[in-house]
């Protein structure tokens, strides 16, 4: 085990609920949702990570969120995972506030899975047209794909 | 607020490879405020990716950038080695090393020849491309295509490269070299070039780790950062060469950096040439087992990001794609602000997105008339400028 999981391991401590290393390279941490912003500002701003995206999955278990850090200096990638296990109400605290390099990705997971992103500065469509409708959510495994919007009248 | 002016640029000109919307909010001359404007090119690749089966993927993700076309499959397929754990044949490694760093050398070639044109440098806009045609030419002789080669494949390559061409490959890039020297003299010699871009767009160190931003966007503020290097792949490992790095963070620190990362890439190449074994170039890979996998690489522009999650059948359940300018169009919010409207141009296309002009460039001015300007006029706008500077420096 390398210093930076140490780190991570004596700082957030009891926030880890399990810890999965896919590889010497590839280490995926579990926390509860009330907790990402700590350990988001923590990985950023303490251990200097680089943040390279999130991402958003479906799953029957619930809306999975990772949240993706690269340690350049050892050469590995730390996952975060969260789970919105409520999928009608799906929210989690921004990371945007504090991280800029956030800011885009939590719109698309926004418009493409319908996760709200509570406190987030400037909450709006990034990939789809403004007047995508509400509660249809592309990257749902429920969504049906058959273009039904387009034939909609607000659309024509 | 009443001298504030809003300037769109975007999202659809004919100059432009992909359609992006900037809304520029000027006073005079200065830039205060930029809103960046993006999704018009959303093709909905991650949701169709689910739909394909892991071998056909590859060739879906090569069509998602035109320029970089190896770097989407290769950060694919780096996905899929992790999610497997499979070894990957070294002979395959150092021929997916190969094609990276030519696609890197045509790419610098092509933002280097559009960076001019778009300053009013089209000789170097011409020379550039010209000399890019070559490097496509080896692709033709390697793949059979010039653009969208097909060589990545989960746990190895499609095709090998055959003994015969290598020398022909190390002619081209050997012929490359007093090329770029000559390149290099005009730009870090040239007053007009260095007026028009030292000091402009500036980037700091502190505002590329807050944004994030990847590839030479943040090197050229001085974050040492290359995946590459850091979080090696393919045959980097087993090279000899160095990250590039600027301290600037202007125009000019990434037309630097740019620069000078195609002599590494040339270094690259004839290392692999000469390193590269002889043996199988692909895994054999058949099933894909259930679990997550994550490939990222040093694409031409910053790093690329792929993630795939399978559940044991034939096609990914999520495919989560990150290109580098997601991260790098977004640091234009602070780089392109406080500059002017005619170095937004430069500005806007230093951090190599696909470009940022227009059709249509409506100036509207609170109380008067209303002015149209179309793509070419704000080329034109930034042409003048080089123009004006140059009489100035010479008349000295």
């Amino acid at each position: 085990m390398t210093d930076t999981i140490k780190e991570i391991k004596k700082s957030l401590g009891k926030k880890i609920l399990n810890t999965q290393e896919h590889s010497e390279k590839r280490i995926y941490f579990d926390i509860d949702k009330k907790d990402i912003v700590e350990v988001a500002k923590f990985l950023f701003k303490e251990m200097g990570l680089r943040f390279s995206t999130a991402t958003g999955v479906d799953t029957p278990r619930g809306l999975e969120i990772l949240y993706h850090f690269a340690d350049d200096k050892e050469g590995r990638l730390i996952n975060i995972r969260v789970l919105l296990e409520d999928k009608k109400k799906p929210e989690i605290d921004s990371i945007a506030k504090f991280m800029k390099a956030a800011e885009w990705i939590e719109r698309e997971i926004w418009e493409l899975l319908g996760v709200n992103f509570l406190g987030h500065p400037d909450l709006r469509h990034l990939l789809l047209i403004d007047d995508w409708p509400k509660d249809d959510f592309p990257l749902r495994h429920d969504h049906e794909h058959d273009h039904e919007h387009n034939k909609k009248e607000e659309h024509k | 607020m009443s001298h504030k002016v809003v300037i769109p640029i975007g999202p659809y000109h004919p100059l432009q490879e992909e359609p992006e919307f900037f809304r520029l909010y000027v006073e005079g001359e200065k830039v205060v405020d930029i809103d960046i404007v993006i999704g018009y090119v959303h093709r909905g690749i991650e949701q169709l990716s689910e739909t394909k089966h892991f071998d056909q993927v590859a060739f879906l993700v090569e069509r998602i950038c035109g320029i970089c076309s190896t770097s989407h499959p290769f950060a694919y397929v780096n996905a899929i080695d992790d999610l497997t754990k499979v070894e990957v044949p070294q002979r395959a490694l150092y021929i997916r090393t190969i094609i990276a760093e030519l696609e890197r050398i045509h790419s610098h070639l092509l933002w280097l020849g559009l960076a001019g044109h778009f300053i009013g440098y089209n000789t170097v806009w011409m020379w550039s491309w010209k000399y890019r045609e070559p490097v496509l030419d080896i692709f033709e002789l390697i793949s059979g295509n010039r653009n969208h080669y097909a060589m990545m494949k989960p746990g190895g390559v499609r095709r090998d490269i055959k003994e015969e061409d290598i020398p022909r490959i190390k002619k081209c890039v050997d012929d490359l070299v007093p090329i770029l020297n000559m390149f290099k003299g005009a730009v870090m010699d040239d007053p007009v070039i260095q007026a028009r871009t030292k000091g402009v767009g500036v980037l700091t160190k502190q505002q590329a780790i807050a944004y994030s931003a990847v590839g030479p966007t943040a090197r050229a503020s001085g974050v040492k950062i290359d995946v590459r290097k850091d979080h090696p792949y393919g045959a980097y490992n087993f090279l000899d060469w160095n990250i590039i790095t600027q301290e600037d963070g202007d125009v000019f620190a990434k037309l630097i950096v740019r620069v000078l990362e195609m002599y590494e890439s040339i270094k690259i190449i004839r290392q692999c040439l000469d390193k590269m074994p002889k043996g199988p170039i692909d895994a054999n890979l058949k099933d894909i087992p259930e679990g997550e996998g994550i490939g990222h690489i040093e694409a031409p522009r910053g790093e690329c990001f792929h993630y795939i999650r399978s559940d044991g059948t034939n096609r990914p359940i999520r495919h989560k794609i990150r290109a580098p300018s997601y991260m790098n169009v977004a640091s234009n919010k602070v780089s392109a602000v406080g500059g002017t409207i005619s170095d937004a141009a430069i500005t806007l296309a230093a951090v190599d997105p696909c470009y940022c002009c227009t059709e249509r460039v409506a100036v509207f001015n609170k109380g008067s008339d209303k002015k149209i300007l179309n793509g070419w006029d704000l080329i034109k706008l930034s042409q003048e400028k080089t123009e004006k500077l140059r009489k100035e420096i010479f008349n000295k």
